[in-house]
């Protein structure tokens, strides 16, 4: 598996797009510094931003590069080395060359902005650690779409369905839910809504380390009512953690009955 | 020295085998032969793993190798379309499957063998089909194995090339290897092959030696051989031998 990773990890850091993703996300940070001035600031206005991007660049980069890697993953395969080493290893190196992108881009700006020096470095270790997870998972559903589907249009089509569902539609769907039954006590399952979408989860754990409670929002709120903030930010962690492992499994699961 | 045992292998609605035997018992060169989308590639990709039989089992040395990885060391395999990563260079490439199979490799003289020196350096994307094939042989011919895997390898190459990949196979023969080859070219089967297998409805519908099948057949060459099954199938071939398997008896 470490070899399969070192060659697409190299391969990928190599890429252009690796570094245009960095430039992005440098561009971005260093606009935003710059405008607010302030780190906490541009913490806030930074989440925003990329609990809308990651999860796109997570899964858009996830199935192309998986469709593109197909013809050759023949070639590997007909090696002695295992399916399931192939596939993760291919895995670890595209998520991991963009987690490299999003730090670096974040990082290099906050950094020279004395982040370290600041009382918002907690803050700011918060946002890149729940942007690295959306990465982590988005690219692991891209992987599992595109190992489950054969056909390159109808991956492509569901990768894009799924974002559009976590990032916009799921919002929808539950803030209309907890209209229809705003007279039941709902604290349970807005908890569990929010566990069910990583988008959301990263949102509350972001607000829940910044302690801004005029934008904690409902959910946020109860996390907070439930658990304070140093349980809820556990839970949050672990369900990170599912988010990533179960689309892996799911798509170690589809590769194993693969035909090549 | 590889033996398929009640292969079943459909893709959705098509039937590609049916209860499929083959017993590759020796060593030497066993071409195999069959209509388009008789199962010709998916019985090499189901060999080498890449493809999951419905049922069945295949024995490598005495050995169950299905849903095993490691069996592969024993094998080289040169696909039927060469598809590299872009960006990589030939030198890459060489160097990344040598990595990956950690055997001692012969890598330098088939470079040297198929002209390929003055293209080490450019990336893949770059070549033409016909050399991206020799590129192909290298990464396939370089280790030395008891079995090597040959889907349609003489697509796309110069005559020259051809009689050098030729050469390379007789000479991979002669040290007593197991070679598996499909090809559309009969005038090569007929000049190499050791033994024919041919793959006719989903079963093996015969396998022996050249000519045994001309005997078989009443025809005097594989094209004509090959022409009258497909047409007449069995039910015109005498069937007294018992390594012609019939459904239709």
């Amino acid at each position: 598996m470490l070899k399969i990773f070192k060659y697409s990890f190299q391969d990928l850091i190599r890429s252009k797009w690796s570094f245009i993703l960095g430039l992005f996300y440098m561009a971005v940070t260093f606009g935003l510094l710059y405008m607010s001035n302030d780190l906490s600031r541009a913490i806030v206005s930074l989440m925003n931003i990329i609990l809308f991007i990651n999860p796109l660049v997570g899964i858009m980069l996830g199935i192309m590069y998986y469709y593109n890697s197909r013809d050759f993953s023949e070639l590997l395969l007909a090696q002695p080395i295992k399916r399931k080493d192939y596939f993760l290893g291919q895995y670890l190196g595209l998520s991991l060359s963009l987690v490299i992108s999003f730090v670096l881009g974040l990082g290099v700006p906050f950094l020279l902005y004395g982040v370290l020096v600041s009382d918002a470095v907690v803050n700011f270790l918060t946002l890149m650690f729940a942007g690295s997870a959306l990465v982590l998972i988005f690219c692991a559903l891209a992987f599992w779409v595109a190992t489950a589907n054969e056909n390159k249009i109808k991956g492509f089509g569901k990768a894009i369905l799924l974002w559009l569902f976590f990032a916009i539609l799921y919002d929808g769907i539950f803030l209309l839910s907890l209209l229809v039954f705003e007279s039941y006590p709902l604290e349970k399952f807005s908890i569990a809504a929010t566990l069910l979408n990583p988008i959301d989860f990263s949102r509350v754990l972001i607000m829940l380390q910044l302690d801004v409670s005029l934008l904690f929002g409902y959910t946020g709120a109860v996390f907070n009512k439930f658990f304070g903030s140093y349980v809820g930010i556990l839970l949050i962690t672990g369900a990170a953690v599912i988010w990533v492992i179960s689309p892996i499994f799911m798509m170690l699961r589809a590769a194993k009955r693969k035909d090549f | 020295m590889i033996t398929f045992k009640h292969i079943y292998k459909s893709f959705g609605k098509h039937v590609v085998f049916e209860d499929l035997n083959l017993d590759l018992e020796k060593g030497g060169i066993w071409s195999v032969l069959g209509p388009n989308g008789s199962g010709k590639t998916t019985l090499m990709k189901i060999l080498l793993g890449l493809v999951v039989p419905d049922k069945g089992t295949i024995l490598m040395d005495g050995e169950e190798i299905l849903k095993q990885d490691l069996y592969r060391k024993k094998i080289n395999y040169m696909p039927q379309i060469a598809r590299f990563p872009e960006n990589l260079k030939v030198r890459e490439i060489i160097a990344m499957i040598h990595d990956i199979r950690q055997q001692p490799a012969d890598e330098i003289a088939l470079v040297n063998r198929f002209d390929l020196g003055s293209y080490l350096d450019v990336p893949l994307k770059n070549l033409s089909g016909g050399t991206r094939q020799k590129v192909n042989a290298v990464l396939a011919f370089m280790h030395d194995n008891p079995v090597i895997v040959l889907d349609e390898p003489t697509v796309g190459l110069d005559p020259v090339t051809l009689l050098k990949l030729k050469e390379l196979i007789q000479e991979e023969k002669d040290k007593g290897k197991l070679i598996l080859l499909t090809t559309h070219i009969t005038g090569l089967v007929e000049e190499i092959s050791d033994q024919i297998v041919f793959l006719l409805e989903g079963k093996v519908f015969f396998q022996g030696t050249l000519d045994h099948l001309f005997q078989k057949t009443g025809q005097d060459n594989l094209e004509r051989s090959m022409a009258a099954i497909m047409e007449h199938g069995i039910s015109n071939i005498d069937s007294d031998d018992s390594k012609i398997t019939s459904h239709y008896a």
